[in-house]
């Protein structure tokens, strides 16, 4: 290695060659090491994230068709797959006009109040195991799935101020029925999960993961370290880990868990502002509900903050439900490089599926009337999650 | 690094904390003071006291302020906007949080509590919401089961007087 470097160094004025041995020696010291590898993980993440979006928008449209039966956007590339660009130009060339009587300040403030929250959700999420040795979350806090709700719960400004400072009488409907919606919501979604907390005894979403790796996922908890690599190669030890985690408490527990998911997956489309509960924005009655008023690249930063914001709710489930990066049988990024890729796909891909899960009952199922809507967060989630929550704790503190 | 955190942090706080008072827009005050309580939070991140900084945004941010704009938002305040501000009210507010700041920056001078250096931190056996979830059920048990009740009681006032029909 030193004479490596030495052979470099002659390729290099000296002033310039101690420049870089101190730049090199900073980036490899802790400090300056975290924050290159940060600054890296945040902009790959966010690259990734960003493409995800523009080909949720793709996607929504294709199946949507598929559903009735027509053939969707299919001219600009192969299959459409162009088509994300052919938008994106043709929202920037439009004229970014805004009404005499809006507050112009605001008006203009709040698209970017609604694309900001989901993006920073993401900065908590597991998105991989390690890669290098480098923890695959971009922040991996001790209150991490909190940080996930507050987060969420901020994200509702955004839209109220859409609503209000268009001065218009549509979309300020659409935003005082958005924050009663989030209001209502929120509750279930952040009582829901209370009962992973309890069972893992956790708030890092890196422990709840590897929570799941070793004890199996949340919405089916019977994968015991026992299902690893060995296991595939003999099936006989892989039945007896099945049974092995066949215990009575992980039956039990399994009750509450299945709820909590049901809620919290639920709860989360009213979040997102999706059908069946896209009230805010109801086509039919409110036009476009808050972004009526909007053109150009403030509707699409509302579009894109609606599709970042279910991309990152698909995160969100998947890290506390789906076992986050985890797949049975497949390893660690400790074991190789590899694997720590596969990794990443395999957290990326259930994202990808549970967004078709998205779209699918958009356009399956009907929209609910807004009263049937609150009485369903008030009546039933609410109380739901609580005994729920009750539940989780007679079986934790009775079976053992 | 930290104290920089704590001087940017602390200004952001008390200029959107001014803005509350100044801005004529009750919405633009709301607002202002959403931001403020986020620039709070960030003094808690700084302080390594995640768990708090995190409900802040949570409880005050998410949750009490989106109900205030709610409210705001409904009754459409014009009142507010159109009132012209005073001099003369303006210099009375003045000298009075001028003397306030005075009597606290002296007092907290002279005052010997505050010149020794405090003793360092001891390293945390648990994470800060271990710590806290210990703290309420072990040291502060029957106050904490005394406020939940309290909470309840409010609640069903709450709901009692909502329920009533007006005859």
């Amino acid at each position: 290695m030193d004479d490596f470097s030495n052979f470099i160094s002659h390729f290099f004025s000296p002033a310039a060659w101690t420049f870089l041995k101190t730049l090199g020696e900073r980036l490899m010291s802790p400090i300056g090491f975290l924050i290159w590898t940060t600054f890296l993980k945040s902009t790959i993440l966010l690259g990734i994230i960003l493409g995800l979006v523009s080909y949720t928008v793709y996607a929504e449209r294709r199946v949507s068709a598929l559903i009735q039966d027509r053939l969707g956007p299919n001219r600009v590339g192969w299959q459409g797959l162009l088509q994300p660009i052919a938008d994106a130009a043709k929202l920037l060339l439009k004229e970014n006009f805004t009404p005499k009587n809006a507050n112009y300040f605001y008006f203009r403030l709040a698209p970017k109040l609604v694309m900001i929250p989901p993006i920073l959700v993401l900065g908590v999420l597991p998105f991989g195991s390690s890669l290098f040795g480098v923890q695959m979350t971009i922040a991996s806090i001790n209150v991490g799935a909190i940080y996930v709700l507050a987060i969420s719960s901020i994200s509702v400004y955004g839209i109220v101020l859409a609503g209000w400072a268009s001065n218009s009488k549509y979309p300020f409907l659409g935003g005082i029925r958005s924050t009663s919606q989030m209001i209502s919501y929120e509750l279930s979604l952040a009582l829901s999960i209370v009962p992973i907390f309890m069972v893992v005894g956790s708030l890092n979403l890196n422990t709840i993961v590897q929570y799941q790796v070793e004890q199996g996922w949340m919405i089916a908890p019977f994968w015991p370290q026992g299902m690893n690599w060995h296991a595939l190669l003999h099936p006989a030890a892989a039945w007896q880990a099945i049974a092995a985690g066949m215990s009575l408490r992980h039956l039990l527990l399994w009750i509450p868990l299945i709820i909590s998911f049901f809620i919290f997956f639920v709860s989360m489309f009213a979040e997102t502002n999706r059908l069946p509960f896209d009230l805010p924005e109801a086509e039919q009655e409110l036009i476009g509900g808050y972004h009526t008023e909007y053109s150009s690249m403030g509707f699409a930063l509302f579009f894109l903050g609606e599709y970042t914001a279910m991309i990152s709710g698909a995160g969100v489930i998947t890290t506390l439900f789906l076992g986050g990066w985890s797949l049975p049988f497949i390893p660690d990024g400790s074991h190789g490089w590899v694997w720590g890729l596969i990794n990443i796909g395999a957290f990326f891909a259930k994202i990808i599926a549970l967004l078709f899960v998205f779209i699918w009952v958009r356009w399956t199922l009907p929209r609910f009337r807004y009263d049937q809507l609150m009485k369903l967060g008030w009546y039933f989630f609410f109380e739901l999650a609580i005994v729920n929550i009750f539940l989780t704790a007679l079986i934790l503190t009775y079976v053992k | 690094m930290q104290l920089t955190l704590f001087w940017f942090f602390s200004l952001l706080m008390i200029g959107f904390g001014a803005g509350v008072v100044v801005l004529r827009n009750p919405v633009a005050c709301a607002l202002s003071l959403v931001a403020s309580f986020l620039a709070l939070a960030a003094l808690f991140v700084t302080l390594d006291a995640y768990f708090i900084a995190i409900i802040q945004v949570l409880v005050t941010a998410g949750a009490v302020m989106v109900l205030f704009l709610f409210i705001i938002m409904l009754l459409n305040l014009k009142a507010e906007e159109r009132r012209r501000v005073k001099l003369s009210a303006m210099l009375g507010g003045g000298l009075i949080v001028g003397c306030f700041l005075e009597l606290l920056s002296s007092t907290l001078s002279t005052s010997p509590l505050f010149s020794q250096p405090l003793p360092p931190l001891t390293e945390p056996v648990h994470s800060d919401v271990a710590m806290i979830g210990l703290t309420l059920f072990h040291s502060f048990n029957l106050p904490f089961q005394v406020i939940g009740v309290l909470l309840l009681v409010a609640t069903i006032g709450v709901v009692l007087l909502s329920r009533q029909t007006l005859k």
